[in-house]
């Protein structure tokens, strides 16, 4: 029998750590990506990686509480158990990152220095200058490339994931099918083929184009996922989209500001009388209205990103408070010694200026909120570890004892193969394109740590899945070939059919698949982020089905079958359409205020019915919104009580206000 | 977002592609004009056109191919040569390349990698000569051995400036020893380039990166190693990360010189 072999969809953080662990173990990978591995959008993160740390724990800090902030900030949506190990589990991925040669920002003593960031009080951000991400990712990749070079992993760049191969049925959990390889399209030759794989890995990370313009990179599509979620892959809280609450607005994209600029200190304000016009030097301290700080005297400025982003909304569109009239809002750290803004935030000083061409060092920057992340995602699995206390905790303070360890397998057993397991046996959803660690909004600096964590501790879940599961006693290179080149012809039947059309688009003509996009885009940025309503929603749910109504008499304006980028993305603008209209519906039936998700018609959390997984299911044989099969699941809180999460919120316009940057307790460096 | 309403006098900017179907196939040139946007980059005009493929003659064509990813120039993939100037087209402001009327902005591919289409060049030999020069840590696997060595903070500045590198190719295109070459067999053979070269200084002063130093410089004292580079030290000046390639350079000079005579003392 022929070894059998991994496929590895997406090469950011999540796939690449998974790809590492996975040939570790000795199993060949198969490793597909759309760009080289190394410009994965994972490269786009700038603030850091959060892990508790020695000075931390001494400050009274632990695992522990990393985990309960962690649920806190996610208010309560995520299952327990996954993320309770993920935060025992983060010092060992710093450790093993120092261990590949990441140039961790240090101390003069040489020790991992470490940055505030949002829904913490002590400092546990480790940080690679302002482009952690990139210096995470370079490093997992040349990690990866040691394999390459070694014959273990075999690197598919330039390759587009098209559908997963599926023998059996699917239904829910229930049916008898299994996940055995995939069909990918060279994006050069554009050749369709497919190929085997014990178990396929999903980690093909978020999708902030279905919103047009956000933070993300330009192929965070969602495609990948949508295409999962067709073939029958459930989706989970697809209407927790996260939107930061500082980015740089620009023609192509929204450039983020990261969190880090108010870790380093950064204060957000507006001038205190609407239309005051003076450039912002020229403002009094007196005159200006640091609203955060008023707002929320404990956290100040570092409040979680859902509160900042509804606070900034809420002064510039619905009080008018924008710094000139417009949506924007300052974002200040001229307050700070220019070196050190350099030393410590180099490289987003740089962006700013590069791209909004004034220095930050000097002038306050002026940002506004943009679609940033999906907290929402494939629906996973796990097996729940060995720590089960007889009631769940109440809130966890600084310095209390911890209830439970940080061995290995007390919240997610090692090793079970059903660890971040989609409900398709064999497909696994690692990274951003997951559901599981986030709740309904994600604290900074955790997306980078849940990447690698599912890469390094679910790896091994896979690893066991190939070697002992379902795949050792039915190997995959004894499935039908005929099962492979049905999904082969499908796929190849639907580029045909996109292809035929291209026989040259007018302008503005309203089949153009570039402008459906556009639409899409704009439609979902005003009813699905910041603040939703039932009216509103049906609203969108009406011209995303005018939009898909429009998709089917698409036309392409190319019908090269040569290096076709206008096929692959008006193929996935196709997929897209699906997942908007998914994230929509589940945004409207979820009838209540958390996390991310705020709706004005129901502000309140309401845990009686909804402290649940929102679970999404696509039935083919359905038409239009119908197609979305939408049902909850419980959320499993044994291990912590829910508490309110105010972020100490001081409420009323007039709140006095303690002056002076907000002190965490223990920011000892 | 925040361009000044006196840049942007035209209503439209002349964007022209030099263009080509495929390997092979000869090259064209084609002209768009794009409306003026605020904040508008060299990416979200390459977006207009291809929503609306028409040319300056009312020529109807296809979508402009070109790569890119990130859009705020720190994935490398945007690398085109603009006006003549190797550079990340994401970052390309059309306020500041173009700030007037009549204003004409030339796209090509760069000139030292093999055309994929149009603007989208092919840079497996970059990420080839990152195998060459062994550019990791030859760690002992992923399970949990404790931290890694201490670095101080000078030592990290240093390594965080070299790791920048985003693979985008500037510094070759602009190096006039680097020659386009489509055939991978002879990639082991031909001028490493600036950019491997650096990762492999990069490794080289890293605690445990430091056990392949002798791989690496064997490889850099070979054939297309450092003696190919004719110090004209056009790569430092065309680097976006500023990363000091010419310091690079010197370091791996004098190593190979140590290298050289430590290997020839122990014959
Ligand atoms: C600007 C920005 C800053 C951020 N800063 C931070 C931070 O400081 N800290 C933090 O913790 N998080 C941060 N985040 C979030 C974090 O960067 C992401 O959540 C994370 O990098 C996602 O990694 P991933 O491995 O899941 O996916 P990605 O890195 O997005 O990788 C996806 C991979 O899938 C591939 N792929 C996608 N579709 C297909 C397909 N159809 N076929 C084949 N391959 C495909 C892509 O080529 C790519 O290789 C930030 C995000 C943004 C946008
Ligand atoms: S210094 Fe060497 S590598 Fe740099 S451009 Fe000149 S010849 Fe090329
Ligand atoms: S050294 Fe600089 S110019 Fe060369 S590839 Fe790296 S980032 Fe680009
Ligand atoms: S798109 Fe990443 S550098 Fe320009």
């Amino acid at each position: 029998m022929q070894q059998q072999r991994v496929i590895v969809v997406g090469g950011g953080l999540a796939g690449l750590a998974a790809c590492v662990r996975i040939a570790e173990a000795g199993i060949p990978v198969d490793l597909f990506s759309m760009v080289p591995v190394k410009r994965s959008h994972s490269v786009c993160a700038q603030g850091g990686i959060n892990a508790c740390n020695d000075v931390a724990r001494q400050q009274g800090y632990s695992e522990y509480q990393h985990f309960d902030e962690t649920i806190y900030g996610g208010d309560y949506l995520a299952d327990q158990g996954p993320v309770l190990e993920m935060a025992n589990f983060a010092p060992k991925v710093i450790d093993l990152l120092d261990r590949m040669g990441v140039p961790f920002n240090r101390t003069s003593e040489g020790q991992r220095d470490l940055r505030l960031f949002g829904g913490s009080l002590f400092k546990r951000t480790h940080f690679s200058g302002a482009t952690t991400g990139q210096q995470l990712l370079y490093a997992l990749d040349e990690q990866t490339r040691r394999y390459e070079a070694s014959g273990l992993v075999k690197k598919y760049e330039f390759w587009e994931f098209l559908w997963p191969v599926i023998e059996g049925e699917i239904n829910g959990l229930e049916g008898d099918g299994r996940c055995v390889g995939i069909v990918a399209q060279d994006m050069r030759t554009m050749q369709v083929r497919a190929f085997r794989g014990a178990a396929v890995i999903m980690a093909t990370g978020g999708c902030g184009l279905v919103f047009g313009k956000s933070t993300n990179s330009i192929i965070c599509t969602g495609g990948a996922a949508s295409r999962c979620y067709q073939a029958g892959a459930w989706y989970g809280n697809g209407e927790m989209i996260q939107v930061h609450p500082t980015a740089i607005p620009g023609a192509d994209k929204c450039r983020l500001m990261s969190e880090s600029a108010r870790g380093e200190g950064g204060r957000v304000w507006v001038p205190r009388k609407k239309g005051d016009n003076r450039i912002p030097k020229d403002i009094p301290e007196s005159e200006r209205w640091y609203f955060l700080e008023e707002r929320y005297p404990k956290y100040g400025n570092l409040v979680p990103r859902d509160i900042a982003t509804r606070e900034i909304f809420d002064v510039c569109v619905n009080d008018g408070m924008g710094v000139n009239g417009q949506n924007q809002v300052y974002l200040d750290l001229t307050h700070k010694d220019p070196e050190y803004l350099t030393r410590k935030l180099g490289g987003i000083m740089e962006i700013y200026e590069k791209f909004a061409g004034e220095d930050p060092r000097y002038t306050p920057m002026r940002i506004f909120p943009a679609v940033h992340y999906s907290m929402g995602g494939l629906w996973t699995q796990y097996t729940p570890g060995n720590y089960a206390p007889a009631q769940p905790h109440g809130e966890h303070k600084p310095g209390m004892p911890v209830p439970v360890d940080t061995q290995p397998g007390r919240g997610m057993a090692l090793g079970a193969p059903n660890n971040m397991m989609t409900n398709i046996p064999g497909l696994y959803a690692f990274g951003e394109v997951n559901f599981a660690y986030h709740g309904a909004t994600r604290l900074g600096a955790n997306a980078l740590l849940s990447c690698i964590f599912d890469g390094l501790y679910c790896g091994v879940s896979v690893a066991n899945y190939v070697t002992q599961g379902d795949p050792a006693d039915r190997p995959i290179d004894r499935v039908d070939q005929a099962l492979f080149d049905r999904v082969v012809q499908q796929e190849q039947d639907k580029a045909n059919r996109l292809l035929e059309t291209a026989d040259g688009i007018a302008p503005g003509d309203d089949a153009n698949p570039y402008l459906i996009g556009k639409e899409m885009g704009e439609e979902m940025e005003a009813a699905c982020t910041v603040v939703k309503t039932e009216a509103r929603l049906v609203k969108c749910l009406d011209k995303i089905a005018e939009l898909r109504d429009r998709y089917a008499r698409a036309r392409l304006p190319d019908a090269a079958a040569w290096t076709n980028q206008s096929l692959s993305y008006s193929r996935a603008v196709g997929d897209m359409l699906v997942m908007a209209e998914m994230i929509a519906r589940c945004s409207l039936l979820r009838e209540e205020s958390r996390g991310s998700h705020y709706r004005t018609d129901f502000p309140d959390r309401d845990d009686t019915r909804f402290l649940k997984t929102t679970v999404a299911q696509f039935d083919s044989g359905a038409r239009g919104v119908e197609q979305h099969r939408v049902s909850y699941r419980d959320v499993r809180t044994s291990l912590v009580k829910p508490r309110a999460r105010t972020y100490g919120k001081v409420e009323g316009e007039e709140s006095q206000k303690p002056r002076g940057k907000p002190q965490p307790a223990h920011a000892g460096s | 977002m925040i361009a000044t309403q006196e840049s942007t006098k035209a209503s439209t900017v002349r964007i022209r592609v030099k263009r080509c179907d495929g390997p092979g196939k000869a090259s064209y040139w084609q002209a768009f004009d794009v409306p003026r946007e605020p904040g508008a980059n060299i990416i979200s005009c390459l977006q207009w056109i291809a929503a609306h493929p028409v040319t300056v003659e009312g020529l109807k064509t296809t979508p402009v191919v070109w790569d890119s990813g990130c859009l705020e120039e720190v994935c490398g993939a945007c690398t085109m040569v603009i006006n003549g100037k190797v550079r990340q087209s994401c970052s390309a402001l059309i306020e500041n390349i173009a700030p007037n009327a009549g204003d004409v902005v030339s796209l090509e591919p760069m000139s030292k990698f093999p055309v994929i289409r149009d603007l989208w060049v092919d840079r497996t030999r970059m990420f080839e000569a990152l195998k060459r020069v062994k550019a990791w840590v030859p760690i002992d696997g992923t399970y949990n051995l404790g931290a890694g060595p201490k670095e101080s903070p000078e030592q990290q500045a240093t390594r965080y400036t070299l790791s920048t590198c985003m693979s985008c190719g500037c510094c070759l295109e602009a190096c006039p020893q680097y020659l386009l070459e489509e055939d991978p067999k002879k990639w082991p053979t031909s001028f490493i380039g600036a950019a491997a070269m650096n990762q492999a200084r990069l490794f080289n002063e890293h605690e445990t990166g430091k056990q392949l130093k002798k791989d690496r410089l064997d490889v850099l004292m070979g054939p297309g190693g450092q003696s190919d580079c004719g110090n004209s030290q056009n790569c430092v000046k065309v680097c976006p990360k500023e990363i000091p390639l010419d310091e690079s350079w010197a370091a791996i000079g004098r190593s190979v010189t140590i290298h050289a005579i430590t290997s020839w003392l122990r014959r």
